[in-house]
């Protein structure tokens, strides 16, 4: 009962309201004017049939009222409804009380909820939604912020228009900002190639030649298509040929640019798992086969961390770096103390005592957080791409990874090269009684040395929790390929590690396009055995003097 | 002196005849009780606890196969799953065209997952895998050939200890991405099963379950015959001077590498006949075999049990086993906390294993008789080589 009065009572209300703010409004003329076409436009839409509506929807398209993109939008996504009662348009969303929210479309004003049998969609279909689109489209062309205006272009560019390229030769004259600009004149001269005369067209082309934009190699090759084989010889033959090929060069180029930088990003995954390896297992002799355990903690310490500080996603990677350098180190040290040393001088035995370890910490860690994969999110600063140009782009994950890789390896060569803890490792790897004689204590360098890889380790699987799924067999991954790193680089070195992390990526990345990853990976790995057989120490073997 | 050696040679021959006199009495307990207990009553021995033993006995032969290389030769392989899978597949393939017609598509040549592929024919690795004499041939030679291959690669190089492990893991790791693959035609993920029956017996009956059985049991007596006369042979002694002083065998004049291959192919061999017994008491192979993990818990078997005794390979293989069997049953989650904890125990308390531990309380029971106690014979001393 209240509802009916209301319904009674509120388009009442509203249309006073609306005549008080479009008089508030119109401080000229021409805003009266141009409010008045538009709402006597859209009050014909209840009532035009839907064959007749794509000219309708084409004039409300042309006013300069600021309500007409929202109103497409709403039209387009089956939103907008008008009351039976009144005839009044308003955006309806349904809400949680299965009843409708209402939006009056002139003033945006908020009005009472009413159910579904007040109110009348109006209809569309699909003709009419694509010419909405484009329709829309076109509007952004002439958009407030570039970079709407550049997305715009981009989208015409794609799939061409009568509509949009009409406006793109109004507007291009107009247009500001130089890259948008550039954009409209390919627009247009893919245009011309389609559709001018011979001269035209090889004009086109020449100005063509050079862009790197996909569709304007789509234009190219239609063009070429189009010709019959008695037409090889023409001018215009040539000349679409001769594009054509340039643009082909062009894209092996930067493919290959592309799988060199895909491959460095796997290789810097690889150097961050090894990395931490180089110390445990290259420094120290320590077969340790819990590195991989080591990396799982890093990435789920993250994952508590994100969970601990939900509104904090932004920062969680930040924060996850400390922590899981603490929490990895610390079970590296616990490890060291408690098992390792008591089996100096036996690395297999070693090994298996680690595998222990590493079985034993997978359990907990399934034992604590479920079998199932957790989920660590992205922090927006992650997502998207460097664009450098249409055919090459450097995804931002990607790109990070490099970096962080590229800084955990300097700072660690840092602190070997530099720090007093760097010479006492080096110290006790190289002669632990002579070191020993120097009074450096060398069951706590042993230790620190330990939680230090481990840390590392922590490091990489917080780099590893973006990029896979954080789960107890994370860490199993990347054992093998970890130690092949090392020991491909040459085992104790560092510089080798890096320069064997970075040739086994991009050669993965570069077999895997022909063969498929899979096959690329076993590739790898034969090539790699016969590799050490020939060398079994490796890219670049440690010189020394210490007799087997 | 030679008193002495004539002692120890005794002793040893004795322990021979002392495993397989169990072996024997094990299996025909087993037997009997399985055929003429009826069911209910004390004594029976389930079908299922037959096929169960069958199982632990194709691990103990592996677990021998793995001690001959590692306790014997100081080569610890991580990758002796790869010869166990490939020995599984030989039979596999066996298995698999033995099906004939009877298959899910009903084709009498090809096998169904390559009618699922659409492939017309066999590819020329599967001529002649419906050859009895021709599967036996292959269960040998293919992981021997395999083994042979890589060692000789390996062992000239002088790619020797954690080297030498890490490179066996990786190998297996490649077979286990290849055999991932539909295109090698092997089944690819879900590898090769369904098998029906064996020589023209059902493998779903109980009496070829208990021959199956009864042939692990027969085979294990055969491997441990095997690697008993080679480690007590001349050969066997230049390999265990290999173990503990690989650089001083080479000085004397001898050629390490070629001993090396040799037992490494001897080892692989027996652990090819481990897979193809263990194929039709599983009733599948597939990848999963080839996993680094599965290779590495058949070195804890063996570190368990206690390396270089051969008999501390097979208790190892059998009580960690059954361990398995038990506590996945009962309290899955404890499995991997008991099995971690157990290597970490063993390594640091426990260098000889059970095997060790059986020997000093020996010891102490029998009465001290030093003039007759031979010199602590070479094979159960730890290696102090291997430190390097």
């Amino acid at each position: 009962m209240l509802q009916i009065l209301m319904l009674r009572i509120f388009p009442l209300l509203f249309l006073s309201l609306l005549s008080l703010h479009t008089f508030a409004a119109s401080s000229d003329a021409t805003t009266v004017e141009r409010d008045t076409t538009f709402a006597a436009l859209i009050a014909q839409l209840p009532t035009t049939k839907l064959s007749k509506m794509a000219p309708l929807v084409d004039e409300i398209a042309a006013q300069s009222a600021p309500q007409v993109p929202e109103l497409l939008q709403h039209l387009m996504a089956g939103e907008l409804y008008y009351l039976k009662a009144t005839k009044q348009l308003v955006y309806a969303q349904q809400n949680q009380q299965q009843s409708y929210d209402l939006t009056a479309v002139l003033n945006g004003g908020e009005l009472a909820p009413v159910t579904i049998y007040a109110l009348k969609k109006i209809r569309t279909n699909n003709r009419i939604r694509g010419q909405i689109r484009e329709l829309l489209a076109n509007i952004d062309l002439s958009d407030k912020s570039a970079s709407v205006r550049m997305q715009a272009v981009k989208q015409l560019l794609d799939n061409p228009n009568k509509t949009g390229i009409a406006s793109v030769t109004r507007l291009i004259k107009k247009e500001q900002q130089g890259d948008i600009r550039e954009l409209m004149s390919v627009v247009l001269l893919i245009e011309q190639l389609a559709n001018g005369a011979l001269a035209e067209k090889i004009a086109a082309i020449s100005q063509l030649t050079g862009r790197l934009e996909p569709a304007v190699k789509n234009a190219l090759v239609k063009e070429i298509n189009k010709l019959s084989a008695q037409q090889e010889n023409s001018e215009l033959y040539k000349a679409l040929n001769n594009a054509i090929g340039k643009m082909e060069q062009d894209g092996d180029f930067y493919q290959l640019l592309e799988h060199l930088f895909f491959g460095l990003s796997l290789g810097s995954v690889l150097l961050l798992a090894a990395i931490g390896l180089t110390i445990t297992f290259g420094v120290m002799g320590v077969i340790n086969m819990a590195h991989g355990e080591m990396m799982m903690l890093g990435a789920y310490t993250t994952y508590v961390i994100q969970q601990s500080f939900p509104s904090l996603i932004e920062y969680s990677l930040l924060m996850a770096v400390p922590a899981a350098f603490v929490v990895s180190g610390l079970v590296g040290i616990l490890i060291e103390r408690g098992v390792i040393r008591f089996l100096k001088g036996r690395p297999l035995e070693t090994l298996l005592a680690t595998f222990g370890i590493s079985l034993i910490l997978q359990q907990l860690v399934r034992t604590i957080f479920s079998p199932l994969n957790r989920q660590v999110e992205a922090p927006q600063w992650m997502s998207g791409s460097l664009e450098i140009n249409p055919l090459f782009s450097l995804t931002y994950n990607r790109l990070y990874i490099i970096l962080f890789a590229l800084m955990v390896f300097f700072s660690l060569l840092l602190i070997l090269k530099k720090s007093s803890l760097g010479l006492h490792v080096r110290a006790v790897s190289q002669n632990r009684d002579m070191a020993r004689a120097l009074s450096i204590k060398s069951a706590w360098v042993d230790a620190i040395t330990f939680g230090l890889g481990s840390g590392i380790a922590g490091i990489a699987g917080v780099a590893l929790s973006q990029l896979t799924n954080v789960g107890p067999n994370l860490g199993q991954a990347y054992i093998i390929d970890s130690f092949l790193v090392v020991v491909f680089g040459g085992v104790g070195n560092l510089w080798g590690t890096l320069v064997a992390a970075m040739t086994l990526g991009t050669f993965n990345k570069f077999l895997e396009p022909w063969m498929g990853p899979v096959l690329a990976n076993i590739i790898v790995l034969v090539g790699l055995v016969l590799f050490i057989q020939k060398r079994p120490k490796g890219l670049f073997p440690q010189k020394g003097r210490s007799v087997e | 002196m030679k008193n002495l050696l004539h002692c120890e040679r005794f002793k040893k021959l004795r322990s021979l005849h002392f495993v397989i006199a169990i072996l024997f009495i094990a299996t025909l307990y087993v037997t009997l009780c399985n055929l003429f207990f009826a069911q209910g009553t004390l004594l029976h021995v389930s079908d299922y606890t037959v096929s169960l033993l069958g199982k632990y006995l194709c691990y103990a032969l592996l677990a021998l196969a793995v001690d001959l290389v590692w306790g014997y030769c100081g080569i610890l392989s991580l990758g002796h799953g790869a010869f166990f899978a490939l020995g599984g597949y030989a039979m596999g393939m066996y298995l698999m065209r033995q099906i004939g017609d009877r298959g899910v598509y009903g084709n009498p040549e090809l096998p169904d997952f390559m009618v699922f592929l659409n492939w017309s024919e066999l590819p020329w690795y599967w001529a002649g895998s419906d050859n009895v004499m021709l599967m036996i041939l292959l269960v040998f030679a293919g992981p021997g050939l395999l083994a042979y291959i890589f060692g000789s690669m390996a062992f000239r190089s002088r790619v020797s200890g954690v080297y030498l492990s890490i490179m066996t893991q990786a190998m297996t790791y490649a077979l286990l991405l290849s055999f991932f693959r539909n295109e090698m035609g092997f089944g690819g993920n879900n590898g090769l099963t369904d098998f029906k029956e064996i020589f023209g017996f059902s493998l779903q009956s109980p009496e070829t379950k208990l021959a199956l059985f009864i042939a692990t049991a027969v085979a294990l007596a055969f491997g441990y015959a095997v690697s008993h006369f080679i480690v007590n042979s001349k050969m066997g002694r230049v390999v265990t001077a290999i173990r503990d002083a690989e650089d001083r065998v080479r000085f004397v004049g001898y050629k390490p590498e070629h001993y090396k291959v040799w037992i490494f192919v001897v080892s692989a061999m027996l652990a090819g006949l481990a897979g193809a017994l263990y194929v039709p008491q599983v009733g599948i192979i597939n990848p999963g075999e080839f996993s680094p993990l599965n290779s590495i818990e058949m070195v804890i078997w063996v570190a368990i049990g206690g390396r270089g005794t051969l008999y501390g390979a097979i208790i190892g293989a059998v009580v960690v086993s059954y361990a398995k069997t038990r506590f996945t049953a009962i309290m899955p989650e404890a499995w991997l906390f008991a099995l971690g904890g157990l290597f970490v125990l063993v390594t640091l308390l426990l260098p000889k294993g059970l095997a060790g531990l059986l020997a000093s309380l020996m010891d102490k029971l029998s009465p001290p008789a030093p003039e007759n106690r031979s010199p602590t014979p070479a094979v159960t001393s730890t290696p102090a080589a291997e430190s390097k």
